[in-house]
């Protein structure tokens, strides 16, 4: 009887062996054309020549990295000295990434936890809260920022009128108006994996924890942020990962001064300078960048693991 | 015989609500200094809430708690002296055996090496050394509760709160653990404050035994005296077997009482305060305190039917019906002398019962 429904099970798997080939080929088409066929194409352009005004022409050049490392004078001939600019418009993009991921996991962190200490039937109403602005399209959401944070805009009057400031603050143009359009723009991606993270946490832990006389700081730092730490770390991902390549905050609220990579990215492609091949190659160095941020973090969450089972 | 140990736990007039529940009504307990004490209730009796106010997890609502003199009502649970094990043992996930038993040392400003040092003997004692340095999830239940047991005594509290941490187990090991329990109670010669809905449970372990009901207590004592002396419907019921018969008081002699039980059958039994004649109450017997015979042998002999016999190993329960009256239960042990005591189901016996083995109970 056993050993009729295992050869059963055996006879089953058989039949599905020459399909199983076919059967994997939607999601080999899926990665193929969204993941693979679209990163091979900038790779490819980024090793290609440009033509003026976009477009490439089929004909190697390392000409676009070249671009990007090396300044060689208005006219190429020049001694090749160190290109800072498109560095500093890299270092200021991670740098405000990180920024905006530290605000909104510091902000996010509290948010989570309150919803997820809230009786079960409300937390869905806080987390639907939490979502609600994601019904708006994010340029929408942008212009409507530049609109409260510019200098004759609602905050600079409130602020006034409570007697904060005499003068209106200048936000737009500035980092900081790209650091709080970041911020605004991502903090529910720190939320919800958090959230997720908190209200599977078993809060009794926390109760053991002060019942052997560790006081509050103790219970979040050696309780609390350990058990939670993989939705910490899902969130961060979450928002410096699509931080480090926004252009729609940058460009919106930081202006020509306040570049960041993703903004760098677009005017290639889109704006008059038109360098396909310098816009592939810069987005090589992006995604080089992120992975190895990745690969960092996945490795930490691994370690974790392997430790906790 | 009075007992000279100070109070360690005082429970002064403790009252709990939530929202419109109450909760606790009013209680009062005196727990004394090295005392294996039990809260003994079914579930939403109150029990868990009291402990729980104890160790700080719940405000009380009105009323007092004293720790020897020291008022703690009011105090955090990390400024207590008082440890607990939890039901569910709440273990720290991500540390070491070894590191869970140290935590509360550590917390207590305790050096890492003084800490891991006191765990590492705490383990000795639950016999666990050998598993220091795994995590808690890779041990089995009943390693967990031990890990349990010895993160709550290694800072040493001066009374321990043990929230009914024996029901995950099973059966054997349920059994063994609470003997080991009750050793290292000895051992250490801390306060127990044990919190279980298993009556079998509280009167293996306890010295003495809080039977809770309904947000109060309804009786306070030995193992002993609220198995034997059940002060009301309630002890009687929860507590072990009994024949609980309706009974209407017929007369009072001597300080003794005799009760109709129907049928026209009567028994005599011990009076008690508040019962009087032409009271309709309740009245106990243990099945163990009855035997049966084919003749009448007692001064309290009632002639009843076999309906069946129980096998349980230890002992066999016969079950009877008086003609016209309540049926009861025998229960005689599985030894030559209990067998000589069987009946088949069918036969007429008489049901004999030992002088002082009925209790009339007030409600």
């Amino acid at each position: 009887m056993a050993g009729g429904a295992a050869s059963g099970g055996n006879a089953t798997s058989d039949a599905y062996a020459p399909a199983r080939g076919w059967l994997l080929l939607p999601a080999w088409l899926v990665l193929g054309i969204v993941v693979l066929a679209p990163i091979g194409l900038m790779l490819i352009y980024s090793f290609l020549t440009k033509e003026f005004r976009g477009g490439v022409i089929w004909e190697f050049s390392l000409e676009a990295y070249d671009q990007f490392f090396f300044d060689r004078g208005l006219f190429g001939d020049e001694s090749p000295t160190i290109q800072w600019a498109y560095i500093q418009i890299f270092w200021r993009s991670i740098w405000q990434a990180t920024l905006a991921t530290l605000l909104c996991l510091l902000i996010g962190f509290p948010t989570a936890y309150f919803i997820a200490t809230r009786p079960a039937n409300q937390r869905t109403i806080w987390v639907f809260l939490i979502t609600i602005p994601y019904w708006v399209n994010l340029l929408i959401r942008t212009v409507s920022m530049r609109f409260i944070l510019r200098d004759q805009g609602p905050l600079n009057d409130l602020l006034q009128w409570v007697g904060v400031i005499s003068e209106p603050l200048t936000i737009i143009n500035t980092n900081l108006g790209v650091q709080i359009g970041l911020f605004y723009s991502y903090l529910p991606f720190m939320v919800l994996p958090l959230y997720a993270a908190i209200e599977r946490y078993n809060f009794s832990l926390s109760e053991a924890a002060a019942d052997l006389y560790a006081p509050r700081h103790k219970i979040l730092t050696r309780i609390v942020l350990p058990a939670v730490k993989p939705g910490v770390i899902a969130g961060c991902i979450l928002v410096f990962v699509p931080s480090l390549g926004s252009f729609l905050a940058p460009d919106l609220l930081g202006g020509a001064r306040n570049f960041m990579i993703g903004s760098l990215i677009d005017e290639q492609f889109r704006g008059s300078a038109g360098n396909w091949p310098f816009g592939a190659a810069a987005s090589m160095i992006l995604l080089t960048l992120v992975l190895l941020v990745l690969m960092v973090l996945a490795r930490q969450q691994a370690r974790l693991e392997k430790g906790a089972s | 015989m009075t007992d000279q140990r100070p109070i360690a736990i005082d429970i002064r007039k403790v009252i709990k609500r939530f929202g419109d529940f109450t909760a606790l009504k009013e209680v009062s307990l005196g727990i004394r200094d090295n005392e294996f004490f039990t809260l003994l209730g079914p579930s939403g009796c109150g029990k868990t809430t009291l402990l729980r106010m104890i160790a700080g997890f719940e405000d009380v609502t009105a009323g007092a708690i004293y720790l020897y003199d020291q008022e703690i009502a009011r105090l955090p649970p990390n400024k207590r002296p008082i440890n607990t094990v939890f039901q569910n043992y709440a273990l720290f996930p991500t540390m070491s055996v070894l590191e869970n038993v140290g935590f509360g040392l550590e917390m207590q400003g305790k050096s890492r090496a003084e800490a891991s040092r006191r765990a590492g003997e705490m383990l000795e004692l639950v016999q666990l050394t050998q598993f220091a340095h795994r995590k808690p999830s890779q041990l089995s239940g009943g390693q967990q509760q031990r890990v349990a047991l010895a993160r709550a005594l290694a800072p040493q509290p001066r009374v321990l709160l043990l929230d009914e941490p024996l029901s995950a187990l099973d059966m054997k090991l349920r059994k063994s653990m609470q003997i080991e329990l009750k050793h290292i109670q000895r051992e250490t010669g801390i306060t127990f404050i044990f919190v279980t809905h298993d009556q079998e449970e509280a009167l293996t372990m306890s010295d003495r035994i809080a039977v809770m009901s309904a947000g109060e207590v309804q009786q306070l004592g030995t193992a002993r005296e609220i198995y034997e002396h059940p002060r009301n419907m309630f002890v009687a019921d929860f507590i072990g077997d009994t024949n609980l018969l309706e009974v209407a008081v017929d007369r009072i002699e001597a300080g003794r009482a005799t009760c109709h039980l129907g049928g026209g059958h009567e028994l005599t039994c011990d009076a008690v305060d508040g019962v009087g004649i032409g009271a309709r109450v309740h009245l106990s017997v243990r099945p163990e305190r009855l035997f049966l015979s084919a003749e009448p042998e007692e001064a309290e002999s009632l002639r009843a039917r076999v309906v069946e016999n129980i096998f349980i190993g230890t002992d066999i329960t016969t079950i009877l019906d008086l003609d016209e009256g309540p049926r009861f239960q025998v229960r005689a042990s599985n030894s030559d002398r209990g067998n000589r005591r069987v009946f088949e189901p069918g036969q007429s016996a008489f049901v004999n019962m030992e002088r002082g083995s009925a209790r009339l109970l007030v409600d």
